[in-house]
């Protein structure tokens, strides 16, 4: 974590924007666009995002309180949902009525809130799902081994070394089900880097994740943008978010209220009200009264 | 009691051209349930289909009997995809309600006596195996499938297994048609393509989001199943006329019942549980009313010849809660809650 003293301060890319800063302020770069968003549930307007830029090769957080729209955004951005308004696009390529298989296609691979570990497959089968280029998954083809064998294999390497780097290579032959909580969120993650996105959104990667884990599941997300990725990722552990993000995106009520330097957007007051409360520094115990903290030392 | 006559022609059904067809027809919908996870609940449709398919393409089209397969599985082709289209994007769920509905329209339609005159109707339809004649064929004489028989006239095999050349020219074209059957599924779940499918039997929006088209799997899946269930209505057609009661829903349910006692998720359980299935409906069939004849049960033989279903029902419940994962299938899917 960000007061581990080992753990190397991650490089953060700064100069993302151009002009002043707002919500919907233009990137140098973006590498996902959204205009005018907006889905609708019967009465209960859910997004309502009217311009937002991610910025290319860098790590965007998404915060905001529950109910905020941010995983229906994910949703509506990943084809996963339709909304009732609006264009967006990836790599200037529309992306407005293009189903959720082909938006991943184009480079564009999310993960779910909940986790979607294919239980029954073996992990190591979980892993060559991700991979986009095995001739054998059409159906004709599949009939005919010698089509598929030989790019099967090429699979299994490329999926041993993902395995390797999350340490899941020892549960390879394991069914998914058979992993916690937080390997399979480690596999999940996993599984998406076998397609080779570009954008890579992850909805709540260290929910339900020990701290150790979410050490090492911090330094892969880093990883990903120094192999030249893109992050976009949903969070609540703000120690979390100022480490690693470079821009932070606030979205309350459907909206972006704010956007941002990580730094800078936690100290705005808008998201102190709308999202972070005015507490968030202060043990939880302090702030319900139930506990009297002593005296930090500093403050003597 | 005749016990080593009922053990014997019990023994027949091992080999029975009706297993293979029901055979061939689990096997449809382990590729279905098993692997694709869709819930299937109307394979007879599928069945009748093959079987009406390749009647009426001899009877009403004067194909020959080759030919006229194809109509039947053309016809299970076209029932998938009517199927498929509006509800294989719905939850799996409404599937299996869609299934046994459509399964009874066409079984309806069939029996109806609106369509008589090209159904049967109650009839159903006959004498399309034989050398072609019925008033309506135009290519009277052409040869059914009796005149492409091979094998010269006589009685051939040992007991149980003693039969005419009709009966083992069947067995040879149905075992012919279950091992090309047996062979496709299995290449095809052991491939990438199976891999996909099994995903999606998992969690299809976690397959979707990795850029596979599931929707057109499924319809893959769907048809490529129906396709294997209608082959088991040809196989029954093979045999004996087609007739709309045969293809009830509870035929449904004792392919579901043969897929479970196998193992759905695998390739050689449906075989399997088809074989211990109709063998011991067999058996069970013909020693309760044998019991109740010599007074060793309290009901009459007619009431005794119903109380096997009974017992599959019973056997079907203890199997699902104490052995849901079939005879075939490993333990180890089963050992995790989702």
């Amino acid at each position: 974590m960000s007061s581990n003293p080992t753990s190397s301060s991650p490089v953060k890319s700064t100069g993302l924007h151009t002009g002043a800063i707002k919500p919907g302020v233009a990137k140098k770069d973006p590498i996902l666009i959204a205009d005018h968003v907006k889905r609708q549930f019967g009465g209960l307007v859910a997004v309502d995002v009217e311009h937002v830029e991610i910025p290319r090769n860098a790590i965007t957080a998404l915060i905001g309180p529950n109910g905020a729209g941010k995983t229906t955004f994910f949703n509506l951005l990943t084809g996963f949902d339709t909304p009732n308004e609006g264009t967006w696009s990836f790599n200037g390529k529309s992306l407005a009525k293009v189903s959720a298989f082909k938006v991943a296609r184009m480079g564009l691979i999310r993960t779910f809130q909940l986790t979607k570990a294919l239980g029954l497959l073996t992990v190591m089968d979980n892993m060559k799902l991700g991979s986009t280029s095995q001739p054998g998954e059409r159906l004709g083809a599949s009939l005919f081994p010698f089509v598929w064998k030989k790019k099967d294999r090429e699979i299994d390497d490329k999926a041993m070394d993902l395995l390797k780097r999350f340490k899941l290579d020892a549960k390879k032959d394991d069914f998914a089900a058979s992993l916690s909580g937080g390997q399979r969120k480690l596999l999940e993650m996993a599984r998406a880097l076998m397609t080779d996105p570009e954008l890579v959104m992850l909805d709540e990667p260290m929910a339900g994740v020990n701290p150790a884990l979410t050490e090492s599941l911090l330094e892969h997300i880093l990883g990903l943008k120094k192999a030249g990725m893109t992050v976009l990722f949903v969070e609540h552990d703000m120690h979390m978010v100022r480490h690693i993000a470079d821009w932070v995106i606030v979205m309350a009520e459907g909206r972006v209220v704010a956007e941002g330097d990580p730094h800078e957007v936690m100290k705005n007051p808008a998201v102190i009200d709308a999202y972070l409360g005015s507490h968030q520094d202060t043990d939880l115990g302090a702030v319900t009264g139930r506990i009297t903290l002593p005296k930090l030392p500093k403050e003597k | 009691m005749d016990f080593v006559g009922i053990l014997l022609s019990s023994l027949s059904f091992l080999l029975d051209p009706t297993t293979i067809a029901y055979a061939l027809a689990t096997l449809g919908l382990a590729l279905h349930f098993g692997f694709g996870g869709l819930l299937n609940m109307g394979m007879a449709g599928f069945m009748a289909l093959g079987a009406y398919g390749y009647a009426i393409g001899i009877l009403y089209f004067g194909l020959p009997w080759y030919l006229a397969a194809f109509v039947g599985i053309g016809a299970a082709i076209v029932f998938a995809l009517i199927l498929g289209i509006p509800t294989l994007r719905l939850r799996g769920d409404y599937l299996a309600i869609v299934t046994i509905a459509a399964a009874e329209i066409v079984r309806l339609l069939l029996l109806s006596s609106a369509f008589g005159w090209f159904t049967g109707s109650a009839d159903g339809l006959s004498g399309f195996n034989g050398p072609g004649g019925t008033v309506t064929n135009p290519h009277e004489g052409a040869g059914g499938f009796d005149q492409s028989n091979p094998i010269p006239d006589g009685t051939y095999g040992f007991v149980p297994f003693l039969d005419n050349e009709r009966t083992w020219y069947l067995r040879i074209v149905g075992l012919s048609i279950l091992a090309i059957a047996i062979f496709v599924v299995w290449r095809l779940v052991n491939s990438p393509w199976g891999r996909v499918i099994k995903g999606i039997r998992e969690d299809e929006d976690a397959v979707r989001s990795l850029g596979k088209n599931v929707f057109a799997y499924k319809m893959q899946v769907l048809v490529i199943g129906g396709v294997i269930g209608a082959l088991g209505g040809l196989m029954l057609a093979f045999s004996t006329n087609v007739n709309s009661s045969v293809y009830v829903t509870s035929l449904t349910f004792f392919l579901w019942t043969a897929l479970l006692l196998g193992g759905a998720a695998t390739v050689f359980g449906p075989l399997a549980g088809s074989i211990i299935f109709w063998v011991l409906q067999a058996f069970l069939g013909l020693l309760f009313p044998a019991l109740a004849k010599a007074g060793l049960m309290p009901f009459t033989t007619i009431q005794a010849s119903q109380v096997k279903f009974v017992i599959v029902g019973f056997a079907l419940v203890l199997l699902v809660v104490f052995r849901p994962q079939g005879l075939f299938g490993s333990k180890k899917e089963l050992t995790f809650v989702k």
